[in-house]
């Protein structure tokens, strides 16, 4: 089955096709890419405007890509929540109109489900049920997925998520955007050990990285100046390593505690080197296979809203042209 | 109005909130300010709290998410200007149905947004005062500061 991904929850406007949720013909992402013609150059942020304008030429991009045309098309799965009702609406409406005049079958699909098939987009892909930490910017979370519309909350963050506590970081030692991208290269310079941060909620499932963030910041007020350029990469790794250990240790406790021997990373934090070969060695170690998708599907990104969408398309799921966007939906509640 | 509240704990903060959620009416808007750490997100979960929002639903930062919404005895908008350029921003996303809704909104980093804010918002400025202790002042919307610090001062919530 040829689907139609469409992805508009919060800042990136996406569109891509994939067959047989398997294989990504095209993946385009619009801050990413340029966008000619009338639209030149945008780069959409967050206001749903920017989506209004980005969401068709898009859909073309992605379509020439792939080499196929709306004809071609058998289905159409698109993001119906959790994310800001305006932008969401953006992504679904244009969804609802192609379906409709297109006379094709339409599927709302989980955002965060959409991170975690992301891995189905793996050679060879994850075999159920296995255990997900979708870990970005937005969300820090761990299920147990069962199917891909069986999802089981096993912990979840109660204050930041682990991809702001890096942003703010890096905004509190002044050391430039995207924070975690500019942690991540600059603790590979660092000692792990030099600085100690703590871990926080070590008998549960459930994260807190607000504690982190803090300790940070009352590092920086005691000393009443800023870290030197020589100091900062021991600070830095100390950082991303407190996070990186609840994250790789709480999610192989999950996989332990629900005896699942494969574990799926996913989510823009996954992009993070030290998180990718801490997993892969504390996996190794206990004989737990983990998937990691390459960052381009780990990012917001419209690819895996289609391999999510064909698996619900797949079982015989359609939704209406009621489909509504949805702020708050914890994956596995059905609407 | 201004009133000045010596916060000893990040929990003396979360019962500040609660008081604060327990007083808010309809359509009321709380205003944070205050640098990275100082208790924002602390004190939205007191607030939250305090309208009554389920325990299940953890209060998370809206950094990325930009609005949370939460259900309680009124509704809570949970705003995060942080990632924003500026007012401009905030009008693209339909902030009105928000601001003059009937849940209670509540924003971070809300100096960067002053001109929208509606007559009558509670502001509330966090400063760091150590490890532990941060200083709140409340300024803004008299009745409903005479309340909350009747209610702090009873040791109420």
């Amino acid at each position: 089955m040829l689907v139609l991904g469409i992805e508009s929850s919060c800042d990136e406007t996406a569109a891509a096709v994939v067959s047989d949720g398997r294989r990504a013909l095209s993946n385009v992402i619009a801050s990413q890419v340029r966008i000619h013609g009338k639209y030149g150059g945008v780069v959409p942020e967050i206001a749903s405007r920017k989506h209004t304008e980005a969401i068709l030429p898009v859909i073309l991009q992605a379509l020439a890509e792939a080499g196929v045309g709306l004809n071609d098309i058998e289905g159409i799965a698109v993001t119906r929540g959790p994310g800001l009702i305006g932008s969401l609406l953006v992504g679904l409406s244009t969804a609802k109109a192609l379906a409709f005049a297109r006379g094709l079958p339409l599927v709302g699909v989980n955002h965060l489900s959409g991170h975690i098939a992301a891995a189905l987009l793996m050679d060879p892909p994850p075999e159920l049920p296995f255990v997900a930490l979708v870990v970005s910017g937005g969300h820090t979370n761990i299920y147990l997925v069962r199917d891909f519309d069986d999802f089981q909350t096993l912990g979840q963050t109660r204050d930041d998520a682990a991809g702001e506590a890096f942003d703010k970081a890096a905004r509190l030692l002044d050391i430039g955007y995207p924070g975690g991208v500019v942690i991540d290269r600059l603790a590979k310079q660092g000692d792990p050990r030099a600085v100690s941060f703590p871990r926080a909620m070590r008998d549960s499932l459930d994260f807190s990285f607000s504690g982190v963030k803090t300790s940070l910041l009352n590092m920086v007020k005691k000393r009443g100046r800023g870290f030197s350029a020589d100091e900062i990469p021991d600070v830095v790794a100390g950082f991303q390593e407190a996070i990186v250990d609840v994250l790789v240790e709480k999610t192989l406790q999950a996989a332990a505690r629900e005896a699942v021997r494969r574990v799926v990373v996913c989510g823009g934090v996954a992009a993070n080197s030290r998180l990718r070969s801490r997993f892969e060695q504390d996996a190794r170690e206990r004989e737990i296979d983990v998937f990691i998708p390459p960052p381009v599907f780990c990012t917001d990104n419209a690819a895996m809203i289609a391999v999510a969408g064909e698996r619900l398309l797949s079982a015989g799921r359609r939704d209406g042209p009621d489909l509504n966007a949805v702020s708050r939906w914890p994956l596995g509640l059905r609407l | 109005m201004r009133i000045v509240i010596a916060s000893k704990s990040s929990e003396e903060t979360l019962r500040i909130g609660r008081i604060i959620g327990e007083t808010a009416s309809p359509g009321e808007v709380i205003a944070l300010v205050g640098e990275l750490g100082t208790g924002k997100t602390c004190l939205t979960q007191g607030i939250a709290r305090g309208l009554a929002v389920p325990e299940a639903y953890p209060i998370t930062s809206p950094t990325f998410t930009l609005i949370n919404e939460y259900p309680g005895r009124l509704p809570l908008y949970h705003f995060d200007i942080y990632r924003l350029e500026g007012a401009s921003d905030l009008e693209d996303m339909g902030y009105e149905d928000y601001f003059y809704g009937e849940g209670v909104t509540v924003i971070e980093w809300a100096e960067r947004v002053l001109p929208l804010l509606p007559a009558g918002t509670l502001f509330v400025d966090l400063v760091y005062q150590g490890e532990h202790e941060r200083e709140l002042t409340l300024v803004g919307n008299e009745e409903l500061i005479g309340k909350i610090n009747n209610l702090w001062k009873e040791g109420g919530c």
